[in-house]
């Protein structure tokens, strides 16, 4: 009964404020992408370079540990104290969660790589970068492209939490039951599924786009075993 | 969903000098609350963890075993952890309320639920992870279905089922800082309280916050040694 | 045949063994009959596809067959438990298959733990099985993460010796390992079985090894027919037929040279001739028709162990001892 009621009170919200969602979502979309962005950039090339000498495993995969160990409440606190309320200190502490994944996954994805060809590369003559970018980076993919895609929704569902610290997003709604009553943190809940859902499929269509024809597997990731929700 | 109200700036007018001028990190504040505010704080963090990993465990313990022995659920549940996670967890606790109130129970119940998601998988990958010929000679030399399980696939699976609970710990102290938005307990309390104040508290967030992430650390450190202990065979290199 | 005796080994027969795999149409094995006397180390040889690995996992039952039986010392291995049959015989395959969270010894005394024996025996057991198999009663305590592959397949094998099974049934135990250790092992084997006389039932595609290692060999053409079964000399010197000639290869006459030595023959008195090639008894005849040829000698001296000539052999008796 109550089930029943919440999800059709829920579907009503959504169609009575479509404007006011796909606002709350656009900031949401804009405080994750903030966040992913700032993490991929510091992450993604830190990764890639120590997989592709094979050292610094113990940063790589400790950064995960870390990452996992760091409550993103706890983050969102600190770095309000630090960055004061809005933005900033959301999207810092966000990028910070966002950061285990991906420096560990493009860590893993470079430095497992078939050593022999790797090898029967270095034999050839490649320069680093020529090994890096014509071998190394497109048999990393899938497992880079995994990380990215954990980190990714982990940024989505987690951002709600932000809404405790000005972080705005339809985070605003579910942390506001006061105002919006259950209806509304539902229905905004499902819009956080439903961005989560579209970003994975984004990512995952990214990878398909930039992988190799003749690598292509059409395999459908499995478990996500490494993810923190909000 | 309203916060319970706890002391918002500690000591009205008796603070120090520190806690009135809101500097970085006040030990004496610390060492003034830890009795009232952090260290029960920490105790119901960790009962909360304590609870809901034991739950969970248990409950993809059975359910590893029998889709193992039985070959079914294997492919339902990728889809069901990936959904899982795409639920905000604050979103998730307020949306059990309607069910089982605002109790610990609500909370143990997400809790459960993010554990089972972490471990189920990780307990089947384990057990079906021993090599196929390990498995013909176990099964040549006469050894029962049951005796193969209990005796080479479960303790072969130790590592895994170990590195399951390391990230289900991590994640559950983690998310249950978040549980303090439904009940005042938890490390998640002093942190949601002081950020209500419109002049967050510094120090209580970073001593709740240390604390957190201190428990963290050490539960995934005794796990570590934990599996040193019970798995001598799995770091070994021929000699 | 006195209880001692059939405990330490099991006279195993093939029965017309029929095995088909549905939507197959060659049969895996067709009406497959031998008879394996106690104590006989038998090769299953033959190309891929020629049922052998599928004849040795009827044995112990790991695969099932469709009609005929398969009998140990004159008992169906339908009739006994599965578990109690395939406890009461050795088994080793190529990958050898150890447990990697137990020690070598509690690898080896896993049947005898799971037979219950008490733990003193256990432990005297499992040593001298270490030293049987070449290995040091050190290694008990080791893993197999820390062994190498030799090393490896001499566990597998005391494992399946640790219960004292009358029947051994040996898959490809040596394929995945470098030539030296392979011959090496080998050559341990046939000591092993000398002095600890079961009957083994060795699969093989490797015809050298077939030849190297057998009292009885059964060749198995594609679609489990057996083509020839006899003694490695047997077949060498008279091939049932075209495909078995071709199996074993056009220097068989070679081959059989091979399997017996200058001390084995009826030598010629010395006849102190110099300029002669001279080889130890223990050289095999075919070896020394390479020293002679290589020599342009029609001759050769046998020696003693002490260096003394003790005979000699022409080339042209050759032919004769064939």
């Amino acid at each position: 009964m109550i089930v029943a009621g919440a999800f059709t009170g829920a579907f009503h919200f959504i169609v009575h404020n479509p404007h006011f969602l796909a606002s709350k979502t656009l900031d949401q979309i804009e405080l994750s992408a903030a966040a992913l962005g700032i993490a991929l950039v510091v992450a993604l090339p830190l990764g890639v370079v120590l997989g592709h000498f094979h050292r610094g495993a113990t940063i790589a995969i400790g950064a995960s540990i870390l990452g996992r160990a760091l409550p993103s409440l706890v983050l969102i606190g600190i770095f309000l104290t630090v960055l004061g309320i809005g933005f900033r200190n959301n999207t810092v502490a966000l990028a910070v969660l966002a950061t285990g994944p991906i420096l560990t996954n493009s860590y893993e994805s470079v430095d497992r790589v078939d050593r022999d060809a790797v090898d029967a590369a270095i034999g050839l003559g490649m320069t680093h970068v020529q090994i890096l970018r014509r071998i190394e980076l497109p048999l990393a993919l899938p497992l880079l492209f995994t990380g990215l895609r954990v980190a990714a929704v982990t940024v989505v569902a987690t951002a709600p939490v932000a809404a405790v610290a000005g972080g705005g997003g339809l985070g605003d709604i579910i942390v506001n039951q006061a105002s919006y009553g259950l209806s509304g943190v539902l229905g905004a809940s499902f819009c956080v599924m439903a961005l989560s859902a579209a970003v994975f499929l984004a990512l995952f269509g990214l990878q398909i786009a930039v992988t190799p024809r003749a690598l292509r597997a059409t395999k459908v990731p499995g478990n996500l075993s490494g993810k923190e929700p909000a | 969903m309203s916060l319970a109200s706890g002391p918002v700036i500690p000591n009205f007018g008796k603070g120090s000098a520190c806690v009135r001028g809101d500097h970085t990190f006040c030990w004496d504040w610390v060492r003034d609350h830890w009795n009232d505010t952090l260290s029960p704080a920490l105790v119901q963090h960790i009962e909360l963890t304590v609870i809901a990993v034991g739950i969970g465990f248990a409950l993809a313990f059975a359910l590893a075993l029998l889709a193992h022995s039985y070959r079914l659920l294997e492919q339902p549940f990728g889809i069901v952890s990936a959904l899982l996670y795409t639920i905000p967890s604050i979103a998730l606790f307020q949306l059990l309320v309607p069910f089982t109130g605002i109790t610990w129970t609500t909370v143990e119940i997400a809790l459960v639920a993010y554990t089972l998601v972490i471990l189920y998988p990780n307990i089947t990958a384990g057990l079906r992870s021993t090599s196929p010929e390990v498995l013909e000679a176990a099964r040549g030399m006469g050894l029962t279905r049951q005796q193969v399980l209990w005796r080479v696939e479960l303790p072969l699976a130790v590592p895994a089922i170990i590195a399951g609970l390391r990230i289900a710990v991590v994640s559950t102290i983690s998310i249950g800082t978040i549980a303090a938005f439904l009940l005042p307990k938890g490390l998640g309390y002093p942190i949601f309280v002081a950020l209500g104040n419109p002049t967050p508290f510094k120090t209580e967030i970073y001593s709740a916050g240390a604390l957190a992430i201190g428990l963290a650390l050490v539960c995934d450190a005794l796990l570590v040694l934990l599996r040193r202990l019970l798995v001598p065979w799995a770091r070994l290199r021929f000699a | 045949m006195s209880s001692q005796e059939s405990r330490a080994a099991a006279e195993l027969r093939f029965d017309r063994v029929t095995k088909h795999y549905a939507g197959r149409e060659t049969a895996a094995l067709s009406e497959l009959s031998l008879e394996i006397p106690a104590g006989t180390f038998c090769v299953l040889v033959g190309p891929s596809g020629g049922g052998k690995t599928t004849a040795l996992k009827m044995v112990n039952r790991l695969i099932p067959f469709d009609s005929g039986d398969i009998t140990i010392d004159g008992r169906s291995v339908r009739d006994l438990p599965l578990v109690a049959l395939r406890r009461g015989i050795g088994y080793v395959i190529q990958q050898v298959g150890l447990f990697p969270h137990m020690t070598i010894g509690e690898n080896v005394a896993t049947v005898p733990r799971l037979l219950g024996w008490p733990k003193r025996r256990i432990r005297e057991r499992t040593a001298e099985l270490l030293e049987l198999v070449g290995l040091e009663a050190a290694d008990a305590r080791r893993y197999p993460a820390q062994l190498s592959g030799g090393q490896r397949q001499r566990v597998g094998l005391a494992r399946a010796l640790a219960a004292d099974p009358p029947l051994l049934l040996m898959d490809e135990p040596f394929g995945a390992l470098d030539p030296i250790t392979r011959t090496r092992l080998q050559d341990e084997l046939r000591r092993l079985h000398h002095e600890v006389r079961k009957t083994v039932i060795f699969v093989t595609h490797d015809v050298d090894e077939a030849i190297k290692m057998g009292d009885r060999i059964a060749i198995l053409r594609e679609g489990g027919v057996l083509a020839q079964y006899d003694t490695p000399d047997a077949i060498l010197a008279h091939p049932a037929d075209e495909f078995v000639a071709q199996f074993i290869g056009e220097d068989r006459a070679l081959r059989r040279l091979a399997l017996r030595t200058l001390g084995d023959v009826e030598l010629d008195p010395v006849d102190g001739s110099t300029d002669v090639p001279r080889a130890p008894r223990s050289t095999t005849l075919r070896n020394a028709v390479s020293l002679m040829v290589g020599a342009g000698s029609d001759r050769i001296v046998a020696l003693d162990d002490g260096g003394t000539p003790v005979g000699t052999l022409r080339l042209s008796r050759i032919e004769e001892l064939l």
